[in-house]
């Protein structure tokens, strides 16, 4: 891949790739030295708590009291029984399955707009669009539960204004609109997201081969199904990768906005696990907060690894497709 | 590291060949009414912070009063409110601090090992990359209770510390990439001139690699910046019992959560820890929008 061994004079020169393991580490030992910082937080705060979290999961454990008690599978099989932990691991699944391709999408038809050397106002649009990514999750949650308040809310006001409605509606009040309110908001604040990333890759397309085409006389959208869409398949898929496991994710986004009601009907995964371990001090459960974290991280860590060999399977075949010709 | 942002640049041979108006060339029926169309749905888009805003200088009884952005009287109150009785002004500098303390750890961290991962190879760097890029998808709710503990056990749960720790302990793949991308493709010389002067490795880096990486430099700052003032469930659990702790993102929850009916409140609230990162935003827009971008390309 490069170079580097020649240019590690310091440390052994070209021999040192020829040594037995252990003197290659010794003469790493600066490389090593270096990355010690970075790899001891990492170790604390990531690796560690992702061993700790199976250990404690085997404990019944309160947080408060310094008392563990072992109780081997005992969380996990109580886990199997709760209904809200799978109606919260079910809704999980289905917010990501929902919200994700409804971004990509709209992201995508977006970014192809936006990615036209001739539209004057296009890096206006973006950085409009893309204001509400930065913005604090939490804090953009409490002010959008305001915009759809159920009387006066905005987004009633304007609605009702324009006889859409005719009496406002209870948005995030009512079990059955919720989740879809939810996902609309969670759609405005993270679809500039992919919108960058779509961008990112459609401008890795020469703008040659669409001269090229335009000689040829390939409108707009052949020009589109011939060489933007074989062109951008590989960032589809880590595209959709990053998506769908962030979308798993929505705790600040969720808490703040409905606190996981009414009645626990938009509680997600990992407001469950917050509820469990830190919600009333009186009933923390922190052992079975952890099971029910092992299998959320799992059942996570296995998407994501299935979506990683997808996707080195279509670089591996896209690549020899290569060669072949 | 290629630029994202250059498009509007045209080539100037087309520039030429082209002397008709724009929406009369190829495709402008199309850009006119693409623009026709985004300009509506882009000022929806920022409607609801341009609503925050009007509603923090409304009077609490006339936040929802109407849809007009203009308030007749201009109630500045609400800010001197929120920053002293709902404690706002404390937690401004609280998530400061945490700001500060992580953004220079995380340069340091990401800095190092991305010169080392991009200008070095030695036995584990393989198994190094993909733990930190496999660590990307590890949810917080499944490590957050071990967090905690960890954080007790270290005796930082009565200060900043373990939320500056705990933030800068995730895997920050996409700067140590850009960091390794942008160091691997400088050139040999400098190393070797550097050696011959006697500098060591870590002088190497600090005084030659490190400054030339400004451009790197500016994109992990911003990065962090935006991580760290929009992260919630680290100082939420960790600062559950210390409510002169609480970060913005976690002082405004609770603070909704105690005053649910304070509207004006709120918005002025959520107006002073919404805007510096709206502001850092679109003066280093390029910055940032790199940074995202790289996670694409790597």
């Amino acid at each position: 891949m490069q170079p580097a061994m020649t240019r590690l004079t310091r440390t052994g020169g070209t021999r040192a790739a020829r040594g037995s393991l252990r003197q290659r580490m010794w003469q790493a030992r600066w490389c090593y030295l270096m990355m010690a910082p970075g790899l001891i937080l990492v170790g604390m705060f990531s690796c560690y708590p992702m061993i700790a979290s199976w250990y404690y999961s085997f404990f019944d454990w309160d947080g408060i009291s310094a008392q563990k008690y072992f109780i081997g599978w005992q969380n996990f099989r109580d886990l199997v029984h709760d209904h809200y932990f799978w109606s919260a691991f079910g809704r999980s699944f289905w917010f990501m399955a929902v919200a994700t391709p409804l971004e990509l999408i709209f992201s995508l038809v977006v970014a192809i707009l936006l990615n036209d050397r001739a539209l004057k106002m296009a890096p206006i649009f973006r950085t409009m669009l893309f204001v509400p990514v930065v913005t604090t999750t939490a804090i953009s949650s409490i002010v959008m539960s305001f915009v759809f308040a159920a009387f006066n809310g905005p987004v009633n006001q304007a609605l009702q204004s324009m006889h859409v409605i005719n009496k406002p509606i209870d948005y995030l009040g009512n079990p059955h609109s919720v989740m879809w309110t939810a996902i609309g908001i969670f759609v405005w604040k993270w679809f500039g997201q992919p919108m960058i990333y779509w961008l990112a890759g459609l401008q890795t397309i020469p703008q040659e081969i669409y001269e090229a085409a335009r000689m040829d006389g390939a409108r707009a959208w052949r020009q589109l199904i011939s060489i933007t869409a074989p062109m951008m398949a590989p960032f589809a898929v880590i595209i959709t990768l990053i998506t769908a496991v962030g979308n798993l994710q929505a705790f600040a986004f969720m808490q703040a906005l409905t606190n996981g009601g009414p009645f626990f009907s938009s509680e997600m995964m990992e407001l469950y696990i917050y509820r469990m371990a830190f919600g009333t001090a009186s009933t923390q459960r922190l052992g079975y907060a952890s099971a029910a974290g092992v299998i959320f991280g799992v059942a996570v860590m296995v998407i994501a690894v299935i979506q990683i060999l997808a996707l080195r399977r279509l670089r591996s075949n896209s690549s020899s497709g290569m060669a072949t010709r | 590291m290629t630029e994202v942002m250059t498009q509007q640049q045209a080539p100037p041979v087309q520039r030429a060949r082209r002397r008709r108006p724009w929406y009369a060339r190829q495709g402008g029926k199309r850009r006119l009414i693409t623009t026709v169309v985004l300009i509506p749905v882009c000022l929806i888009w920022i409607y609801p912070f341009l609503w925050m805003l009007s509603a923090s200088v409304k009077p609490n009884g006339k936040v929802f009063a109407g849809l007009g952005l203009f308030p007749t009287k201009w109630f500045f109150s609400n800010y001197s409110d929120a920053w002293k009785s709902a404690h706002i002004g404390r937690y401004f500098v609280n998530t400061l601090a945490v700001t500060v303390g992580a953004v220079i750890i995380v340069l340091i961290t990401t800095s190092t090992m991305g010169y080392v991962l991009g200008r070095f190879s030695f036995p584990g760097k393989k198994l190094i990359l993909g733990v930190l890029g496999a660590l990307v998808f590890l949810p917080q709710g499944y490590t957050i209770i071990p967090i905690l503990d960890l954080v007790t056990a270290l005796h930082l749960t009565g200060n900043l510390f373990g939320i500056i720790l705990a933030e800068s302990g995730t895997a920050h793949i996409i700067q140590v990439l850009l960091f390794a991308g942008y160091f691997r493709q400088l050139p040999n010389e400098l190393e070797e001139s550097a050696t011959m002067d006697g500098a060591g490795f870590f002088r190497i880096f600090f005084r030659i690699f490190l400054p030339l990486s400004k451009p790197v430099i500016a994109t992990t700052i911003i990065l962090q910046i935006i991580a760290s003032w929009n992260d919630f469930l680290i100082p939420l659990v960790l600062t559950a019992s210390q409510p002169n702790l609480r970060t913005l993102a976690v002082g405004i929850y609770s603070f909704q959560g105690a005053n649910a009916t304070n509207y004006s409140n709120m918005a002025a609230a959520s107006a002073i820890s919404l805007l510096p990162v709206i502001i850092i935003f679109l003066m280093l827009q390029r910055h940032f929008i790199e940074g995202i971008a790289g996670a694409v390309k790597q």
